[in-house]
């Protein structure tokens, strides 16, 4: 992979490359849609990209599953594939790299050294920090120490993939390697999270133009989420939401209601609690999202899913200490039992036993 | 000679009575929330939506219901005071033990008060906070459809320390366990007024118990 940038703007290198100036402004009117702006600030957004050059971007994969490169390369669209790699200079992937080795490294390191403070850090995948970081190294380096380099010197750090955002599978209960994400791993950088499970490219690639086009990062939730991305509640823009409102729910899979497409609520549904434009902005180039495939929402986008948003397939947690098949209501419905029983019972020794003397004097 | 004392003043009666219809009313659709167990038979019926709307209003009422009761419990008579549901002098102590014990079968009698012994006062005092947690949960969990500073204010907050899952199940649990109190309560309410023959049960509605001079 090359080092050298050309200086050409991104309009002109994506021209050269055959993009059309039709798919061009579809392009940036995706974008202006995702960041939730007007339709007129569309020229606003090609201008940026017509005048800016490509900032240099470094990928940085630690504890994770690809996920979210794949989630690149998988765009179905050939051009929209093109203006998303071809928005930023990446410089250093591991996945995608051609180089190798030292080779590869030394195109990461002179990023960090020359273009110090300027380049944009986009870290997938989620850092160990137990028994000093060992359980992910890259060239005899902890995931920790690169991500402090490179991070620590980026302009900014895109977190993509709820790994990098808080940990994701790697961190969840019991956590082994100690997972966090680079917000918590690296103290002091300025970061924007993407999370989802895999995160969704065009929320990242928006983040990006926002930040090419405004010369600032969207403004963010307190999970620093890009609000354009993750305001909204996945139950208010569900496709099914009519069917929860009128109290139609799939009660088994591939019965009648799930075969007609009602709501997956009481299927352990998490959409009522989940905050992303899934429903909106949808995976594999805006053809599907898990809830239209059938499937309930769990909350992926969400800080700790896997242990804070109980278990997949069941609207409520498990009672502490109870078994995995006992509910809440089964319990609370035998406790309440047990009480009327206890009452029964009560009334009943009061009887046998007979009322104090002087009550019957009266 | 059987006289009649005012206990209960109307704030006292008119916030247990919105307590009883609105708990019924959350309990029921918060159930059918939780769980749905009707089927909705064509999408005109709205079931959830419906049981959703009944739940947010009869939340509202319980709320101001409760608010209103605690601030009865600084301002009104002796009988609805915090000091009947916070033991702390030797003879509420006292009654503690000798009601508990009539319950247990050890003592023949009930300890002879006119408000509430100390035992249920102790009994509603833990309903309260019961009453309180389940409010702050379930504005918590309001607070997911409607954000804003207030309904985080009023329990939003409540996910920065626990879970989401675990807000849902503390909410949930809570109605069994007020199921449980209501059971006990009219039991005893029934045996008191029985044993005693003081109207309890009719003090409810009148505010008026008789008391043996």
């Amino acid at each position: 992979m090359s080092t050298v940038r050309d200086d050409q703007s991104i309009w002109e290198g994506l021209s050269k490359k055959g993009v059309s100036r039709r798919d061009f402004m579809k392009f940036c009117s995706t974008m202006a849609a995702t960041l939730a702006l007007p339709s007129s600030f569309v020229p606003r957004i090609a201008e940026a990209l017509e005048k800016k050059q490509k900032p240099y971007a470094v990928w940085l994969e630690f504890q994770d599953c690809a996920g979210d490169t794949e989630s690149i390369l998988r765009a179905t669209k050939p051009t929209i594939a093109q203006i998303v790699l071809d928005v930023i200079s990446l410089e250093y992937h591991e996945t995608i790299m051609a180089g190798a080795g030292k080779a590869a490294e030394k195109a990461r390191d002179d990023v960090v050294k020359n273009q110090k403070g300027k380049y944009i850090a986009i870290v997938e995948g989620a850092i160990p920090t137990k028994d000093g970081g060992i359980y992910c190294t890259i060239a005899g380096r902890t995931a920790l120490d690169i991500a402090k380099e490179v991070c620590g010197n980026a302009a900014f750090t895109i977190n993509v993939g709820s790994c990098s955002c808080w940990g994701g599978v790697p961190s969840a209960n019991p956590n082994p390697t100690g997972a966090v994400g680079t917000g918590e791993a690296v103290s002091g950088i300025t970061y924007v999270n993407i999370p989802g499970c895999a995160h969704n490219v065009e929320n990242a690639t928006a983040t990006i133009v926002h930040y090419l086009t405004f010369g600032s990062l969207p403004p963010v939730d307190s999970h620093h989420r890009p609000l354009f991305g993750y305001g909204k509640r996945i139950h208010d823009n569900c496709e099914r939401r009519a069917h929860f409102d009128a109290g139609q729910f799939v009660r088994k899979w591939g019965d009648e209601g799930h075969r007609r497409g009602w709501c997956l609520y009481e299927m352990g549904c998490k959409g009522p609690e989940a905050y992303y434009n899934c429903p909106t902005v949808k995976y594999n180039s805006g053809t599907c999202w898990p809830v239209q495939a059938g499937h309930p929402c769990m909350a992926c986008a969400a800080d700790h899913n896997w242990d804070a948003f109980g278990p997949i397939y069941k609207r409520l947690e498990n009672v502490p200490g109870a078994g995995y098949q006992t509910s809440a209501d089964k319990i609370g419905l035998g406790v309440a039992a047990v009480a009327a029983a206890g009452v029964a019972a009560h009334a009943i020794a009061r009887a046998v036993k007979g009322k104090p003397k002087d009550e019957e004097d009266k | 000679m059987i006289k009649r004392i005012y206990v209960w003043e109307f704030p006292v009666r008119l916030t247990h009575w919105l307590n009883v219809l609105s708990i019924l009313a959350l309990a029921v659709t918060g159930i059918y929330i939780g769980a749905p167990y009707l089927f909705a038979v064509n999408e005109n019926q709205f079931i959830m939506a419906k049981m959703r709307y009944v739940h947010f209003i009869s939340s509202y009422v319980f709320t101001v219901s409760f608010l209103v009761r605690i601030y009865w419990m600084f301002a009104g008579n002796k009988f609805s005071r915090w000091r009947q549901f916070v033991p702390i002098s030797k003879e509420r102590l006292e009654t503690l033990y000798g009601a508990t014990a009539y319950y247990c079968f050890l003592r023949e009698k009930c300890p002879r008060v006119i408000g509430h012994t100390a035992l249920a006062g102790v009994t509603y005092l833990l309903l309260f906070i019961l009453f309180l947690i389940e409010i702050l949960t379930g504005f918590a969990l309001y607070s997911q459809s409607h954000i804003g500073a207030f309904w985080t204010l009023m329990g939003g907050w409540l996910f920065a320390v626990m879970g989401e899952g675990t807000v849902r199940l503390v909410h949930h649990m809570i109605t069994w366990l007020i199921a449980v109190f209501v059971i006990v309560h009219i039991y005893i309410a029934w045996l008191n007024d029985l044993s005693e023959r003081n109207g309890l049960m009719s003090s409810i509605f009148s505010g008026y118990k008789s008391v043996e001079e």
